[in-house]
């Protein structure tokens, strides 16, 4: 029996807003396990916390319950949502990526060297870092004029490809993807999927949210359906609430 | 990577401080001013730790005491109480329990500062290639081609033209003062660099290259970073981990994007939405 890279039990996030005196319930009773070379689809409707999920792993968001356990490279059980900063960010720069729905970069910063920051850090020269790096713009259909000037001006699609192969390059352990061909056209779109089957086979774990079902057919080995908290703790509901006793 | 700096319970007091001091400051008290003697706790009880080439936030509203934290540890100030340990690979310094020329040694070749405010920094009697060769002469290098050679490099890193080296500070712009300061700053090569509020106040462009230039040199040289800015995009540029402040105290420490996407405290909060 293969083992799961990562496992998660009991998961739930929720937002407490101090101003406006909320509780805003986003996951709850998360369960999923994700294998090495195997994509796990999360599924659901909006508003059923698939974003707060992936980013409660990668801390971006602080888990409010249950346990996230990576194993790591060297086999050693860690719970992310427990992990002590700096474990966190050494996971982040060895093992852990995240392809998220929004792209953040420095203003000056060239596509080439956005895309090449992940290697960089893990200690490759700038040389070999580029040179990985151009070879996945390149498979992700980015034109090479937009590689030596910053993706801070991209359109939606173009910013997209520059996230995802920046998410891509450093083939991490465990890959998290957000909606990572929302805003592509269907050849792009298909060629992400082609690396994405590539990098599967190469043994990478993924948790990968799409924004269609199909998607989530064709790539999926496992899927999670999330439902969204229970109705009398929405946040309409609490709104509602609100309305009621101010 | 290795822990080269242990800050514990730091707190620094302008005034001659009282014993219900603490009590009547601080976020609860929303003031930093103790109402019964007047006294000012600028910071109290501040602990972090600062590992090698790490680049850690201080974020805050003016008056938190971002800069105090800084200063004390730079040696600009004497705290009224606490501790720093920094570790080097042989040695470790306590470095409140030193003798004045051991802090100076310090100061001089192991840390660097870059202030708000280029005055603060650097020499305007004297040219920029000479603030630099000031800095290198406090250390170990006395050999004057040897000097001028090496303002040269530091200042063509940090991209001040050359022609210009004979030049005061004086005569540059905001942006070029605050480059000779890194330069200055990195004349010794040192380990741990200390940025306070470094881009506030210049043009955008200008910011963006300075913050590009701080990241180049944290990722050629592993330097280890605090820096102090109420800029939330200067703390998420360049920081991993943030602590924010208020009234003197850390009210939330974290992860920089935890900070600004999921804020915990009620003040954090504000500061975020305010920001966006
Ligand atoms: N020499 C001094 N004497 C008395 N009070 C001082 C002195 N220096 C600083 N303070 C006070 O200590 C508090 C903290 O100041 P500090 O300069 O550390 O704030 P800061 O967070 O860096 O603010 P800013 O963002 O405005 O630079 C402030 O209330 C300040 O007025
Ligand atoms: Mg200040
Ligand atoms: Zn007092």
């Amino acid at each position: 029996m293969q083992t799961p890279i990562l496992k998660i039990n009991g998961f739930a996030k929720h937002f407490t807003l101090h101003e406006q005196g909320k509780q805003i319930p986003s996951s709850h009773n998360v369960n999923l396990e994700v294998y090495a070379g195997e994509l796990t689809a999360l599924i659901g409707p909006t508003g059923a916390g698939k974003s707060s999920v992936l980013k409660g792993i990668y801390r971006t968001y602080l888990p409010s319950a249950g346990e996230i356990l990576y194993r790591d490279r060297h086999g050693e059980l860690v719970d992310l949502a427990q992990a002590d900063e700096y474990r966190m960010l050494q996971l982040r720069h060895e093992e852990i990526g995240f392809v998220t729905q929004f792209l953040f970069c420095l203003p000056r910063q060239s596509t080439l060297d956005v895309v090449a920051h992940p290697l960089v850090v893990r200690g490759e020269s700038r040389e070999s870092a580029r040179n990985k790096a151009a070879e996945m713009l390149a498979a992700l259909n980015l034109p090479e004029r937009l590689w030596s000037i910053s993706p801070a001006t991209f359109s939606g699609g173009e910013k997209q490809r520059v996230n995802l192969a920046r998410g891509l390059v450093a083939k991490p352990r465990l890959l998290l993807l957000d909606e990572p061909t929302a805003s592509l056209d269907p050849v792009t779109a298909e060629r992400v999927i082609g690396i994405i089957e590539g990098i599967k086979q190469e043994g990478v774990a993924m948790l990968a949210i799409f924004h269609h079902p199909e998607l989530t057919h064709r790539l999926g080995d496992r899927v999670v359906e999330l439902t969204p908290p229970s109705a009398s703790l929405t946040t309409q509901a609490i709104d509602q609430q609100e309305k009621v006793y101010a | 990577m290795r822990k080269i700096l242990e800050v514990r319970n730091l707190s620094k007091i302008y005034g001659k401080g009282c014993p219900r001091c603490i009590e009547s400051t601080g976020p609860e008290a929303d003031t930093n001013m103790c109402p019964h003697c007047g006294s000012v706790v600028a910071i109290h009880d501040v602990s972090f730790d600062l590992h090698e080439g790490e680049i850690l936030g201080l974020m805050g509203e003016s008056g938190s005491g971002k800069s105090t934290v800084v200063k004390n540890l730079y040696f600009d100030q004497t705290p009224t109480s606490g501790s720093a340990r920094f570790i080097e690979e042989d040695a470790k310094h306590e470095m409140f329990n030193l003798n004045a020329a051991q802090q100076r040694r310090l100061r001089n070749q192991r840390f660097g500062m870059v202030y708000q405010n280029p005055h603060l920094g650097l020499n305007f009697g004297i040219s920029s290639g000479g603030n630099i060769a000031e800095r290198l002469l406090m250390s170990d290098v006395s050999h004057y081609g040897e000097i001028r050679e090496r303002a040269k490099e530091l200042l063509s890193r940090t991209e001040v033209l050359l022609s210009r080296m004979d030049e005061s500070p004086a005569a540059f712009s905001g942006g070029m003062q605050q480059r000779v300061q890194i330069a200055k700053a990195l004349a010794t090569n040192p380990p741990l660099l200390y940025l306070d509020e470094v881009t506030t106040g210049l043009d955008l462009s200008v910011q963006a290259r300075i913050l590009d230039l701080i990241l180049e040199i944290q990722q050629e040289r592993n330097t280890a970073m605090i820096v102090v800015t109420h800029d939330l995009g200067v703390i998420r540029l360049l920081t991993g981990r943030a602590l924010v402040m208020k009234y003197g105290r850390v009210i939330e420490s974290g992860l920089t994007d935890q900070i600004l996407e999921d804020p915990q405290h009620a003040y954090t909060q504000r500061l975020v939405a305010s920001a966006l």
